[in-house]
């Protein structure tokens, strides 16, 4: 069985060769390359919300997506994985980053492994993580993971900051491992596997698949 | 098929002098308005409700329709919207009633839920029971326009004893009913339950989405035995601007559209129109595209312009009208009718909801016996009676 995982990277990262970008395409690197030491197949989706300023707005004021923004949020709805990574602007993740996750259907994200990261000037807002961007991963009901990294300038230059990359990608990569079929399924090919992991391998529901029959909605209000 | 105009009665300012209309002016135009789209021959003028500014549109419709049936002879009245959540479902009954006594049948009317926040509490309701509003409501209403000395007693409302409904119905025929919706499937589920009409507003959102809920409603309307996939009555919503060439048509309308109420200082005119059903341009353009919407919602029994808002002046909105009615309503008309295969049924009037109903063929809610959705709970109930008796 060939089963290609997905990884989507969100990144609110502004400049051409931005750190915040660099950092969050690392921990996909480090994600991916467990995951096909493994023999699984990795495709990366980069997310870059600069490319999508002008139609996340548009959106936010008519409800319509645009092509590019209706693309990427697809994207990330039917991605394995997510790596969303953001600037820290006056101590908390970017307007930008924010604008994205607003537009994204309240259940979308769910079950959803994630690995949040920050990029920042200063070490001192480390904590962006858990202030800013954990509560807003786990509203949209993510598996946002223990593990997520903020890199301060500083940071960069060091082997530690990769030596972290490549431990939250091994957590990334090990949980996406644990969700597959491939794994999952038992060794003769019976792949009743997903039964025994419920929850992990996410269903991208359809809005018009599940809308209850009248009699019910009309036995619900008791008239 | 029926076309014609829909208006939500916005107070704007015209951004191009700086003058807003006082809501005295903006009334009387309205009225100007729904008579040019008799004079020009339109099938349809439809009112927006609203308990809010900037709009003048009727908090109550039938108040408007009312006049316009004094001055008007063919034209059919109806709404987009009326406020299923939050009017009182008895009021609507009577009145709407009321007012297709006094326009001898041609009224008909669009239920919406209204997305305005603060008007809700207003009327002692929230927001986040729309739906269940909306399909507590609309039963109420249902039964209002069918049974006298109804006792009734639901959620919303306050219990009905022994209530009659007045006036009656005229020929005991309710106004045919559209339930619009942009994105809720409860609500074309609700149109095809009861066999009524679904109504999309096609302006706020990209024609995928539209093309998934008239899809969805049209399989719904055939599971609940009303008639087959492609003969559900679906109507659709849609804006245009045109001058003789499309430039100027853009030039024209474009700082309107900057400026409008909803989607202005938003996306650029060239954007709007090329993701959403909006056409600015050629008369010619406005034909092709609006005969598009053919091959995302089928074969459809509506179709309404929007043509008044966003500040444009009275006399830029008649001259609007006057290119419609000379050259585009007559070649959709002609078009749209000789691609309708003849089991496709028009868009039903008074007359032929009485002719129906003298048949006995008015829809059963929920689907007669030779419906799928009869044959499932058929289904459902014996295998429920199977359970009991091995339970036994």
């Amino acid at each position: 069985m060939t089963d290609r995982l997905t990884l989507a990277v969100v990144t609110a990262g502004l400049s051409e060769d931005s750190t915040t970008t660099r950092l969050g395409e690392a921990i996909t690197q480090a994600a991916s390359g467990v995951v096909e030491n493994a023999g699984q197949h990795v495709v990366i989706k980069v997310v870059q919300l600069r490319d999508l300023a002008h139609g996340l707005t548009d959106m936010m004021m008519t409800h319509v997506a645009s092509r590019a923004v209706q693309d990427a949020i697809d994207t990330v709805l039917t991605a394995d994985g997510l790596i969303a990574a953001s600037p820290t602007y006056k101590a908390s993740y970017s307007g930008l980053f924010k604008q994205f996750f607003d537009v994204i259907d309240e259940s979308a994200l769910e079950n959803l492994p994630t690995v949040v990261a920050a990029a920042g000037g200063s070490p001192r807002h480390s904590l962006v993580l858990d202030t800013a961007m954990r509560p807003l991963l786990s509203y949209l009901k993510a598996l946002v993971l223990p593990l997520g990294i903020y890199a301060a300038s500083e940071d960069w230059g060091h082997n530690d900051l990769q030596r972290r990359i490549d431990r939250v990608g091994a957590s990334l990569g090990a949980m996406l491992l644990a969700g597959s079929p491939e794994s999952s399924g038992s060794s003769d090919g019976s792949s009743h596997g997903d039964a025994a992991r419920p929850g992990l391998r996410r269903e991208v529901k359809d809005e018009f698949s599940d809308v209850p029959d009248f009699a019910s909605l009309l036995a619900s209000v008791g008239s | 098929m029926q076309l014609g105009i829909f208006t939500i009665g916005d107070v704007t300012q015209d951004p191009t002098t700086g003058e807003t209309p006082t809501e005295n002016e903006r009334i009387k135009a309205t009225v100007a308005i729904a008579r040019k789209a008799e004079e020009v021959g339109m099938d349809v003028f439809a009112t927006g409700q609203h308990h809010n500014p900037p709009f003048a549109a009727p908090a109550n419709p039938p108040v408007l329709m009312a006049n316009l049936a004094a001055q008007t002879e063919k034209i059919l009245l109806g709404t987009a919207t009326t406020l299923i959540t939050t009017t009182d479902p008895v009021r609507i009954a009577e009145d709407y009633s009321y007012v297709q006594h006094l326009a001898d049948g041609r009224v008909d009317l669009t239920l919406g839920r209204g997305n305005t926040g603060p008007v809700y509490p207003w009327f002692g309701k929230d927001i986040r029971q729309g739906i269940p509003l909306a399909v507590e409501n609309y039963q109420l209403l249902y039964r209002l326009w069918r049974e006298a000395n109804l006792n009734y007693s639901g959620r919303f409302r306050t219990p009905l004893q022994g209530f009659t409904a007045t006036p009656r119905p005229l020929d005991d025929v309710p106004p045919f009913v559209w339930h619009g919706s942009i994105r809720s499937p409860e609500i074309p589920e609700q149109a095809a339950f009861y066999g009524d009409g679904f109504f999309h507003n096609n302006i706020f959102w990209n024609k995928e989405h539209t093309e998934r809920m008239v899809d969805f409603y049209r399989q719904r309307y055939e599971y609940y035995g009303h008639g087959s996939y492609d003969q559900a009555i679906v109507g659709l919503g849609g804006q245009v601007f045109m001058a003789k060439n499309s430039q100027d048509a853009m030039r024209t309308f474009r700082p309107y559209f900057d400026n409008a109420p909803v989607y202005g200082h938003g996306p650029s005119l060239e954007d709007f129109t090329e993701q959403t059903p909006l056409t600015v341009g050629s008369p010619q353009q406005v034909i092709e595209r609006t005969l598009s919407f053919r091959e995302y919602a089928g074969d459809y029994q509506r179709q309404l312009f929007l043509v008044d808002h966003a500040g444009l002046p009275l006399k830029t909105v008649l001259e609007q009208m006057d290119i419609l009615g000379e050259e585009v309503i007559p070649v959709l008309r002609k078009e749209f009718d000789a691609a309708r295969p003849a089991h496709v049924p028009d868009a039903p009037t008074h007359e032929s909801l009485v002719a129906r109903h003298a048949a006995g063929k008015d829809p059963i809610p929920g689907g007669g016996p030779e419906s799928q959705a009869a044959k499932d709970r058929a289904k459902q109930a014996e295998a429920a009676q199977r359970d009991h008796e091995n339970a036994k």
